[in-house]
């Protein structure tokens, strides 16, 4: 599975919602993820690609890592995919 | 001062999935221990204990509940939703401000610790689910309860061992008392029932590998149980103007400290509480009919414990019922006191008392009327419930029949 499909799978999964119902646009607050399901998120992306994600949510705004919307969180994922190798 | 009565009463532990059924197990003397069944149980030496079986969380709760709740939660609910549902109480505007929750727990989210070092130490894992800490915290079941019944008032977690819900009742009771609120929610939960868990414990050399037998010769330790109870403690006249049913009264507590040793129980301590339990109640000592037990089945309890009841009611405890249902649901460590609670219900509301099950030999060390294997009919119009944990912290609670 891409890295796309798989993100909005596990943030569709998180907001009760169906894949087909997600697009890149799609930011997690719109889709009503709070603060635990945020960091839920970010676990099951990690899990998922085997990735650190630098996300303190003390300070989200701050991250390196732009968690707003799918695009972003797929942009974020193939940096830090590439940096491993 | 007020006069606290109980209005709800709920549980869940390994001889009842609610109240009635645990009842009923009390009254048939019904033995709920069995093999244990987890992950690498066949590591350990002690592989019995009064685990809930057939108890399946995903009927009871939804996928983000159960991200969030550990097992002992789980039971907490449970309960909870048993005992206030039963009290017949909505919880709203002032009632809701002032109604808090007060539970026992000695160990909190022990199987969630237990889950999650094995994947970072065994399983070499180097992330844990971000709920980690929530769900493993003492007191995520009081928050969990309180949240889901609107309770707004003081609300927290007590951790005195095998005396924790002793002394949470203690504390609800109180707060009732003083006219703090008028409703409080309380009781205790504990579910160590992991490898962890038990591996902890058979380290102290204090388990049986066979059965719970309090005050038999014969007896060779404890079994570890699991479980919750929760009820609701309501101020007299409160209960009264709704109209509500009223299971039995709640007239008096002590607590006390042995100062002695962290794990040999100390007949001192144990008197101190029992005999300031009953003049902080007020009554006679010969108005007591029934003592549930501490009664772990260790030959150091037991034979304390005696020496206790027969140093405090002197000729008067030979005509006392005393007994430990323990030898059926297990030692339910935090949570025991409340699921024990239920036996003083059952003697002071339908007159019988629950039996010492698996008794076999009498102990001249424990020469008192344990009322062995079988349950009995009796009029009892005062109990007292005895916890004596390790660290030699006592709570005993007397009730009386309404």
């Amino acid at each position: 599975m891409d890295i796309r499909s798989k993100v909005i799978e596990i943030i569709a999964d998180q907001a009760i919602v169906e894949p087909s119902d997600l697009s890149d646009d799609s930011t997690l607050e719109s889709l009503g993820i709070d603060s635990l399901g945020l960091v839920e998120s970010i676990f099951a992306i990690e899990e998922a690609f085997d990735v650190q994600i630098p996300f303190n949510a003390n300070k989200p705004n701050e991250s390196p890592f732009d968690i707003s919307s799918v695009a972003t969180i797929v942009k974020g994922i193939e940096k830090l995919i590439q940096d491993q190798a | 001062m007020k006069r606290v009565v109980i209005t709800g009463a709920g549980t869940i532990n390994s001889i009842g999935q609610d109240f009635l059924q645990t009842i009923n197990s009390l009254k048939e003397g019904r033995c709920g221990i069995s093999a244990l069944k987890f992950k690498d149980v066949e590591r350990l030496s002690i592989k019995i204990g009064g685990q809930i079986h057939h108890f399946q969380p995903e009927r009871h709760f939804n996928r983000q509940q159960l991200s969030l709740y550990d097992r002992y939660t789980q039971l907490t609910l449970i309960a909870a939703d048993e005992a206030i549902t039963q009290s017949g109480l909505t919880f709203n505007g002032e009632l809701a401000a002032s109604t808090g929750v007060v539970l026992g727990t000695a160990g909190g989210g022990v199987s969630t610790w237990d889950d999650n070092y094995r994947a970072v130490y065994e399983e070499g894992k180097n992330r844990v689910h971000p709920f980690v800490v929530p769900k493993l915290m003492n007191n995520a079941a009081a928050s969990h309860l309180s949240m889901k019944f609107n309770l707004k008032g003081p609300t927290f977690t007590v951790s005195s061992a095998c005396a924790s819900s002793n002394h949470a009742m203690a504390q609800a009771f109180q707060i009732v008392r003083s006219a703090q609120s008028p409703v409080m929610v309380t009781g205790g939960s504990e579910s160590m029932l992991c490898f962890g868990g038990i591996k902890a414990w058979e380290g102290l050399r204090v388990m049986s590998q066979d059965a719970c037998r309090p005050f038999s010769l014969n007896r060779n330790g404890m079994v570890q149980g699991e479980g919750a109870a929760i009820f609701v403690f309501e101020e007299l006249e409160h209960a009264k103007r709704r109209g509500a049913n009223v299971i039995c009264e709640v007239k008096g507590f002590a607590m006390s400290s042995d100062a002695a040793d962290i794990v040999n129980p100390s007949k001192h301590g144990a008197a101190r509480a029992i005999s300031y339990a009953l003049k902080d109640a007020q009554v006679n000592v010969e108005d007591v009919g029934y003592i549930n037990a501490h009664g772990t089945g260790t030959a150091a309890n037991d034979k304390t414990e005696c020496a206790a009841v027969a140093d405090v009611f002197g000729h008067h405890a030979d005509k006392i019922m005393i007994s430990s249902t323990k030898s059926m649901h297990g030692h339910i460590i935090g949570g025991t006191g409340a699921v024990e609670l239920i036996a003083c219900i059952l003697a002071l509301r339908d007159g019988i008392i629950a039996p010492t099950i698996g008794y076999v030999e009498h102990d001249p060390e424990c020469d008192l009327d344990v009322v062995p294997n079988e349950a009995r009919d009796a009029k009892v119009k005062l109990a007292i419930s005895n916890a004596f944990a390790f660290g030699g912290l006592n709570a005993v609670l007397v009730l009386k029949k309404v």
